[in-house]
């Protein structure tokens, strides 16, 4: 048998030994985009172990070598390494191309990390994994708090609106896996509809100037990216499980994801989180519970190439809202801020009762992008979003499980980008998008709509382009036009239509008189240009500045434009005006970075100037047989706002580290001449953090949370009469809550199960001194304290 | 190149989406159904009635309520009272007398006034007062005010309010209107 299989050995070799060993590869390498020759490329053929390098032409060449099959590993310092199987047979030429801009995207980083920015010269914030996992039981607005210059706008705490330099709503963009979320953001009350565990990175760029996620962010946009695919053989994910003793509630979230070397890939993430009733230091918040489910699938191919990706996502939100912040009129709104405690507290609950809100999210996505040799890339992508909103609030009778809000918000987006990248250094971007969005106001609630039907087209076409002029100077440019069409059909109580003088300025809207009501068919249509100029100048290693101009134009939404009567929730008539045109705003924006090995230091300033800043403001009361209310209405003015954001990061030993976060706000109303209504307080953040490695990377923090009282605000404190005490009172419904100070603590270590696993468990106190507070802009500062201490473990598994 | 025709027919399927979107068809209208139009205080003694009108047909519109009070009442004068709450944006008006009668121990009225004294004079099925029927006595002649609201699930064993005293009813307001009154 040996003997058998050493003849075979010597019958082979003697075949291989026949074989022409002469041949000779040859060939040139060049760029992807630019096509320029790669000089000092090396070629590597692993089984012979032989090494060729590119000379000044590009050119490379093996000789003598046999005929066959060869993997040849070619590698640059600036490329991506590319493992290629050449058939050599006789004399054979065989060119390669690299990826020659590896290096080029790894130079927009902020210095030190791993992370992509989107923009070049926007005052940009980049939350990586760790700084989100510790909010992974949260919000996506309590995780964007940690950057200075945001805030959050809050109905209790499970509700959180994220205000970026003093705005929110409609003037701030999420994306979520490219996709711009089309969730209902009009309102205030109305959170991102976002599972914060489906982010790996998110940026916040402040102000307008990244175009191509649109024209009308005066606020900013967040961008949340999921997890970079890596083209290797790969298994990994992680899982965050948290529990806390305020809501006595847990959180769960997992995620997987396989790739292949090939290209394809697949992830799925999942998280549940179900919270009873929260605590203030001195009083349950009954019915504050809240019951999350979501999950989302993520697959496609990727190469460097080519690729195309699907997304699905699905998020449930079912929230209680504190049963004390239901009131009447003005009657019980005088009683609630007069006595400063809920009405109602109850023991302990999971019950999620009216008032309550049930939201549902879905988004599907699917994208597809090419590389053009010596071009560029082209993508496309495809995205369609439904978001089902129920409002429940406290009803009798028949109705008493009836919803009183059921909105279903329908978008299809189509849009395409072409980026030119082949002029060294420099890249052009165009793009188009369209949107199709459809809402429907379902008659069934038995409550006259908020917001109307319609039916809204939107077109948007943009270029972008960014010029580096040196290694220490770049430049960028951006012009983008926008064009919104509103096709709505509405009721307004024929009383109301007078009252606002659109039977003098309308009239030809109304399509059906029904006698107490009219139905009218306004079609409305929005020409937006925005622009954004923006250079980044690294003056040496150390110091860096940064400025940027930016235009914006954003049409009204329809809560600006159609929002008619009694908002029950909040105890309040919201008025539109169908009279609204839209804002316009001129930011600059200058910023200073220190940056050394011990310390980073960020100055960001800003003024916004917005010319028709359309807000919403008290403007008197009406009078209906259930008692008076107060009237909120829409209006334009012009406003500026002015800041400061600061943050230092100080590494005062191997071991200790100090942190600072501040901002500073001040927004006018330039034709009253007074505060605007709603401004972020000025607050400072300050952490003293020890870490050592030896320990299980042992961590520990104290943070303290100095926000200071909002000294400037408009007064729109008014008068009313109370039939039951026979009295007029001044209802204070504009004075902001005192200034407060909060200590939080935060701790973990990490265990290395084996060379792949580690659990990180965390363990961390919010509200250490169970302070009593209410924030300025906190929907329900009226009617009770802010959350007291909270008691938080975490742990996290990565595999 | 399989992924390009994928991606096409995406493409396609969703502008089929689009246009098979769009309807348009007329929204049906709201019409309220919990709203109270319309209460009427109707207070009776030998031979005459006084009947106390507030009437607000837009609901929460922007119009104010109208408030009529037919005839001044009659010093030292003791009068039956009873409440009629009416829905008139429907045809025929409903009565949202009888869903309160259905609903009697969620629902109590509270009366008050600097000038005439009021009591009680029904029951709800816990033995607590409801407010529906009513007396009013007068006294010396003057003007005032007659405060007549309805809270929506008071607390209804709450200290004082079985005796009409409404500060710890809690509930939320569904009625809440004052007259002017004068006692000759």
């Amino acid at each position: 048998m040996k003997f058998f299989v050493t003849l075979c050995a010597i019958c082979f070799s003697a075949v291989v030994m026949a074989q022409n060993c002469n041949s000779k590869l040859s060939g040139t390498i060049d760029d992807f985009h630019d096509g320029s020759k790669i000089i000092g490329a090396s070629l590597y053929i692993e089984s012979l172990d032989v090494y060729a390098v590119t000379d000044l032409n590009g050119d490379f060449k093996f000789s003598k070598l046999c005929d066959g099959n060869y993997n040849i590993k070619v590698s640059h310092i600036a490329c991506e390494t590319k493992i290629l199987n050449i058939e050599v047979k006789g004399n054979t030429v065989y060119n390669i191309t690299l990826e020659h801009h590896v290096e080029e995207l790894e130079l927009v980083n902020v210095k030190g990390s791993a992370i992509k920015t989107q923009t070049h010269s926007s005052q940009e914030t980049v939350l990586k994994s760790k700084d989100l996992e510790t909010y992974s039981s949260g919000s996506l607005g309590d995780a964007l708090k940690q950057i200075s210059g945001v805030n959050s706008l809050n109905t209790g705490n499970t509700i959180v609106k994220p205000v970026i330099n003093g705005l929110h709503s409609s003037r701030i963009i999420v994306m979520t896996n490219g996709v711009r979320l089309q969730d209902q953001e009009w309102g205030i009350e109305h959170a991102p509809n976002i599972d914060i565990n489906s982010a790996e990175t998110i940026s916040v760029i402040k102000g307008s100037g990244a175009l191509a996620f649109g024209g009308d962010a005066l606020g900013g946009v967040v961008v949340m990216s999921p997890q970079r695919v890596f083209l290797k053989d790969s298994l990994f994910g992680k899982t965050i499980a948290t529990t806390q003793n305020n809501g006595r509630g847990f959180s769960l979230s997992s995620k997987l994801t396989k790739t292949y070397t090939e290209g394809w890939y697949v992830s799925g993430q999942g998280t549940l989180k179900k919270y009873g009733d929260f605590k203030a230091p001195n009083y349950s918040l009954t019915n504050t519970g809240l019951n999350s489910n979501g999950f989302s699938i993520h697959a496609g191919f990727k190469t460097f190439e080519q690729g195309f990706n699907v997304f699905y996502s699905y998020l449930n939100n079912e929230i209680a809202i504190l049963r004390s912040s239901h009131i009447g009129n003005i009657e019980d709104l005088v009683n609630a801020i007069n006595s400063q405690q809920p009405s109602i507290v109850e023991d302990f609950s999971y019950d999620i009762n009216a008032p309550r809100q049930d939201v549902t999210h879905q988004i599907f996505k699917a994208e597809f992008y090419k590389r053009f040799k010596k071009f560029g890339r082209l993508e496309i992508q495809y995205d369609f979003q439904n978001n089902q909103r129920f409002e429940y609030d406290i009803r009798v009778g028949d109705d008493r499980d009836k919803a009183a809000i059921d909105l279903k918000l329908k978008t299809h987006s189509i849009k395409t980008a072409l980026k030119l990248d082949s002029n060294h250094g420099n890249t052009y971007e165009i793009g188009l998008s369209a949107n199709y969005q459809n809402n429907f106001a379902n008659p069934n609630t038995g409550v006259r709509r908020l917001i109307p039907d319609y039916d809204k087209y939107d077109f948007g076409i943009y270029a972008i382009t960014d010029i580096t002029i040196n290694d220490n100077l770049r430049l960028d440019f951006g012009v983008r036009y926008d064009f919104n069409y509103y096709d709505a059909q509405k009721f307004y109580l024929t009383s109301r239509w007078e009252e606002r003088g659109y039977d003098v300025d309308f009239a030809d809207l109304v399509i059906d008189d029904l006698g107490t009501q009219l139905l009218v068919n306004p079609k409305f249509k929005y020409h937006n240009i925005s622009a954004s100029a923006g250079t980044t100048y690294k003056i040496n290693d150390e110091h860096s500045i940064l400025f940027n101009y930016s235009l914006s134009n954003r049409a009204p939404n329809p809560s600006e434009l159609f929002s008619d009567g009694l908002h029950h929730s909040a105890a309040r008539i919201e008025l539109g005006d169908l009279r609204i045109d839209q804002e316009t705003s001129n930011r600059f924006a200058l910023s200073y970075l220190f940056s050394s090995e011990k310390l980073i230091v960020n100055i960001e300033t800003f003024y916004n100037h917005i010319t028709d800043f359309i807000y919403i403001e008290p403007t008197g009361t009406e009078q209906t047989l259930r008692g008076a209310f107060p009237v909120w209405s829409y209006k334009q003015t012009n406003a500026s706002l002015i800041g400061l954001d600061f943050s230092l990061d100080y590494n005062i030993s191997k071991d200790w580290s100090f942190k600072n976060r501040s901002s500073v706000l001040r927004g006018r109303n330039l034709e009253l001449n007074r505060p605007l209504i709603d401004m972020p307080s000025n607050k400072t953040v300050n952490s003293f953090q020890y870490s050592n490695k030896k320990w299980l990377n042992f961590n520990a923090s104290i943070e303290s949370e100095l926000v200071l009282r909002q000294n400037d605000f408009p007064n729109n404190n008014f008068e009313a009469f109370i039939p039951t005490t026979n009295e007029t009172v001044l209802v204070d419904i504009s004075t902001p809550p005192p200034t407060y100070h909060l200590l939080h603590f935060n701790s973990d270590i990490t265990f290395a199960l084996n060379h792949k696993t580690n659990l990180n468990v965390g363990l961390s106190v919010q509200n250490v001194l169970n302070t009593s507070y209410r924030n300025y802009l906190n929907r329900l500062r009226y009617f009770a304290d802010d959350l007291g201490r909270n008691i938080m473990l975490q742990l996290k598994l990565n595999y | 190149m399989k992924n390009l025709k994928s991606i096409f027919a995406i493409a396609l399927i969703s502008i089929a989406f689009v246009s098979c979107s769009s309807d348009d068809d007329a929204p049906a209208p709201v019409n309220e159904e919990e709203i109270i139009t319309t209460l009427t205080a109707t207070l009776t003694t030998a031979g005459s009635t006084i009947t106390l009108t507030s009437q607000d047909l837009d609901g929460d519109g922007p119009d104010a309520p109208v408030i009529n009070v037919s005839s001044p009442l009659v010093s030292n004068t003791t009068y039956t009272g009873s409440l009629d709450l009416l829905n008139e944006t429907e045809n025929p008006a409903e009565s949202i007398t009888e869903e309160i009668e259905e609903e009697d121990d969620e629902h109590q009225f509270f009366f008050s006034s600097g000038l005439v004294s009021t009591t009680y004079a029904d029951m709800d099925e816990d033995g607590n007062p409801v407010g529906l029927l009513f007396t009013v006595t007068t006294t010396d002649a003057g003007t005032g005010n007659l405060t007549i609201t309805l809270r929506h699930e008071p607390a209804k064993s709450a200290e004082g309010v079985s005796n009409g005293d409404i500060t710890n009813a809690g509930g939320e307001t569904d009625i809440s209107v004052t007259f002017p009154i004068t006692v000759q």
